[in-house]
């Protein structure tokens, strides 16, 4: 029998970049929260410190930040028709566990959507007519414009220190920024990062052939900095290690370094971790939830916790297992295309190679995952798909991100691998080889979706949330297109060798390739194309709000944080203002 | 290592002994330690401190050095794997949370899917392995006139890993071509990890690479060193504690 606790005026659940937003905002506005986080508190102090930061075996190879896969996982397949199986460890995709959740061991890749992005469906019509978009591509408008997001983005920009080049100042193209990205109101916070030989030579090759070069905008400050939170930042250190782990140098921003050390010393907020929620409690009839249930993890005990507002900030299956288990919002049924709840699962399709310049120095452990210069020539709509047979694109860089010697290797073809020359042709190669990467977009397919899965059960005995998704004709188009053009950056770079690498036909769930999951419960501008409106309010139960990528309608050729963290402080910015005035929907169905 | 310089039945005693004599707490017998060190030496010089296994068994420990010393053999570059350490962590990582299945989904029911579906058998990876070795001897025994793979002369193992890569090596219900990239995947870890997990002895591996460990703090270094070799005598976590 679950202990029932008193109300509280909010309960957050999960504490990522999202969770620790809205908390900090809801206990601004005077609401009393209670953040909820199943895995460890994870302190800077006792976590994101040298030398145990330094152990690529740890935190690279281990996993020592992510998801516990024996606790919950998901299922997957590729297709409605074949039967799912568990992700016994997970590999394509690495979602976080423990405050800061997948906000600490992020790449920090720092974008914006383009302008277009958000009205997608719309710019498609109108240039290429209707009947160009396939019945089976799914995409949809945002229902918020670039320019009501663009104070939001701004925020969390200053939020990370983001550091980067603009392009577009309020509209004035400056040169050495991205001549492609939404207007800025303001600078980025920080200067661009430092770069490496390889992305130099890239940004010269790229220039070249008449693309416009730019630094890749990071939330990593490159210098010290102090936030609007009054933290402050340290300055990057290009130790090469930031992927899959924390930064003891307090620059690659993380919920846990930018906004915690707030959270804590707040009088309103209370941090309970080892706190699994398990179920939203729904009042169907009032279209309310009326609080939480979560389990203990240190003792077992079940507890109810009362709530005026709830907002639901887990990964993206979390959010979206949490409305199907509660009976919130209609389940999707790829059959019929009814319902919206796990419907338009998205990802990142990426696709990238290596040159190799013989007897050039370049260090590659020296590095930061930004640390590097991109084209946006192809993203989005920047250029025209007429005739292309595909929609979609996406950025081409080359960075050099740290190379940790376990994973961070890379030999020409042909080299051996082990025994008799491999430890030449790795001494030889190791030091004189960079990387590249197209950052794909991945526009919705009918198919592609999430819902419970039938047989396998997390620890807590809740159905697990079922993965269908593979890779589209769309997507592969689009993916050729960018491997080409950034082919030819490369072999205008004048390497001794490069290679280029096409994704195999079918998605796999091995090996790594982006954490970037969206979708499940997608925002819009009514009950039949969406789960939550515009403000990220569940259009089912008012007090419900859900944030994160689980409300992209479709994954863009960015990185998602950056958007993410900006729909966080609109939707914030909608209870504190509107909601908490006068509960009740914002947008009227 | 020659063919049958080391009769296997020693070194299977030695090692078995080492381990016993650990646990009893009781110094660790001549014997064992002149076995141990001797199946270990190639070209390099024997390992300072022959370390007993303490996860895998005699036989086990056998394969595991012979594997590592195929696949990384002592040259200019470095002593073999095992005199780097990478036996033992090997040893270390399948007895350690991770080797016993730890952070890993483990309910039933087990099907067989698509390569796409990733890794869905109910073994942890501990198990995995002496399932793996069992497989692969039970192969090479079969294929190479009755003998275990570290019994095999050093050309017939570097041909039978490859047969594994290739997926050539037809084992009993068992994936050679997937327990080959296993073994690679492992042995590459202990080769480059960090010396604290046993293996990368002396920083081995990072010498080959010119990779200089801690503290990486290159902030002052990128401009520095553009186009220019960044050379340092690398230090490990254990040289800061």
């Amino acid at each position: 029998m679950a202990t029932k606790l008193k109300e509280i005026d909010a309960v957050v659940i999960g504490m990522g970049f999202s969770g620790t937003i809205l908390s900090r905002e809801l206990t601004k506005a005077g609401l009393n929260v209670v953040g909820l986080e199943r895995g460890a508190d994870r302190n800077p102090a006792d976590e994101f410190t040298l030398t145990r930061l330094r152990d690529e075996l740890r935190y690279v190879q281990r996993l020592e930040l992510m998801q516990d896969n024996s606790t919950d996982t998901i299922t997957f397949r590729n297709a409605p028709d074949e039967g799912a199986l568990p992700v016994r460890r997970f590999g394509a995709f690495l979602p976080g566990e423990g405050v800061g959740g997948t906000g600490i061991h992020w790449g920090a890749l720092h974008w914006r959507f383009l302008p277009t992005d958000f009205r997608i469906k719309s710019v498609l019509t109108e240039k290429y007519g209707a009947k160009s978009i396939p019945d089976a591509m799914t995409i949809q408008d945002w229902p918020v414009s670039y320019d009501e997001l663009e104070p939001h983005y701004d925020r969390f920009d200053k939020l990370c220190g983001v550091s980067g080049q603009a392009g577009n100042l309020r509209g004035k193209l400056i040169a050495g920024g991205n001549p492609f990205e939404g207007p800025r109101s303001e600078h980025y916070p920080n200067k661009a990062i430092k770069t490496g030989v390889g992305p130099a030579i890239f940004s010269e090759a790229a220039k070249s052939l008449g693309y416009h070069p730019f630094p890749v905008p990071v939330a990593t400050s490159s210098a010290a900095y102090v936030n609007p939170e009054g933290i402050t930042l340290g300055a990057c250190e290009y130790c090469g290690h930031c992927n899959r782990t924390a930064c003891e140098a307090n620059a690659k921003a993380s919920p846990n370094v930018n906004m915690m050390p707030v959270l804590r010393t707040e009088p309103k907020f209370e941090l309970r971790t080892r706190a699994f929620v398990t179920r939203l409690i729904y009042d169907k009839q009032a279209k309310r939830v009326t609080g939480v249930a979560y389990t203990d993890m240190r003792t077992g005990e079940d507890y109810e916790q009362p709530a005026g507002l709830v907002v639901l900030s887990s990964f993206v299956f979390g959010n979206t297992q949490q409305l199907l288990l509660a009976g919130i919002g209609e389940a999707y049924d790829p059959r019929t295309g009814k319902g919206v709840v796990g419907k338009n699962y998205c990802y990142q399709f990426e696709a990238g190679g290596e040159a190799f310049f013989e007897g050039r120095e370049f260090n590659p452990f020296m590095g930061a995952p930004g640390m590097g210069t991109a084209i946006d020539d192809f993203n989005g709509e920047n250029f025209d798909h007429s005739g292309l047979g595909f929609f979609g694109g996406g950025y081409i860089n080359c960075a050099q991100g740290g190379a940790p010697p376990i994973g961070g290797r890379t030999l020409p073809k042909g080299e051996p691998r082990w025994g008799v020359g491999w430890k030449q042709a790795e001494a030889k190669w190791y030091r004189s080889n960079t990387r590249f990467n197209t950052q794909g977009s991945v526009y919705a397919h009918r198919d592609n979706f999430m819902d419970l899965d039938p047989t396998y059960k997390d620890a807590l005995g809740r159905p697990l949330v079922r993965l269908t998704y593979n890779a589209t004709e769309n997507d592969h188009k689009m993916s050729r297109y960018l491997v080409e053009k950034m082919e030819g950056v490369i072999k205008a770079m004048k390497p001794t060798h490069y290679e280029v690498h096409n994704r195999p036909k079918n998605f796999t769930i091995v090996p790594y390739q982006s954490t970037h999951c969206t979708g499940g419960t997608m925002m819009g501008t009514d009950p039949g194309n969406s789960v939550v409106n515009r403000y990220l309010q569940v259009w089912d139960a008012h007090n419900l709000f859900v944030q994160g990528a689980s409300v992209f309608p479709q994954q863009h050729g960015y990185n998602p944080t950056g958007t993410l963290g900006a729909l966080a402080y609109w939707s914030a910015r909608a209870i504190t203002d509107t909601y908490l005035k006068s509960p009740g929907p914002l947008v009227h169905a | 290592m020659p063919d049958d310089s080391v009769p296997r039945r020693q070194f299977l005693l030695g090692a078995g002994l080492a381990g016993t004599a650990i646990a009893a707490g009781l110094a660790e017998p001549v014997e064992a330690q002149q076995t141990a060190a001797a199946a270990g030496a190639a070209a390099a010089p024997a390992a300072p401190d022959a370390e007993p296994f303490v996860t895998l068994s005699a036989l086990e420990a056998a394969f595991i050095t012979a594997a590592v010393d195929t696949l990384i053999p002592a040259d200019e570059l470095s002593p073999s794997g095992s005199d780097c350490g990478v036996a033992i962590f090997i040893d270390r990582q399948l007895g350690s949370a991770w080797g016993g299945g730890a952070k890993m989904y483990r309910a039933g029911p087990f099907r067989k899917g698509k390569p796409e579906q990733g890794y869905q058998l109910a073994l942890s990876p501990r198990e995995y392995f002496a399932a793996g070795i069992t497989a692969a001897n039970a192969w090479t025994r079969k294929t190479f006139a009755g003998k275990d793979f570290d019994r095999l002369a050093p050309a017939d193992r570097v041909a039978a890993l490859k047969a594994m890569e290739e997926g050539k090596a037809e084992f009993e219900n068992f994936s050679a071509r997937a327990f080959f990239a296993q073994l690679h995947g492992i042995t590459m870890a202990g080769f480059f990890a960090d010396p604290i997990y046993g293996g990368n002895r002396n920083k081995a591996g990072w010498k080959v690479l010119g990779f200089p460990g801690l503290p990486a703090t290159y902030a002052d270094k990128i401009d520095a060193y553009r186009d220019k070799r960044y050379v340092a005598d690398p230090q490990s976590i254990a040289d800061f504690s």
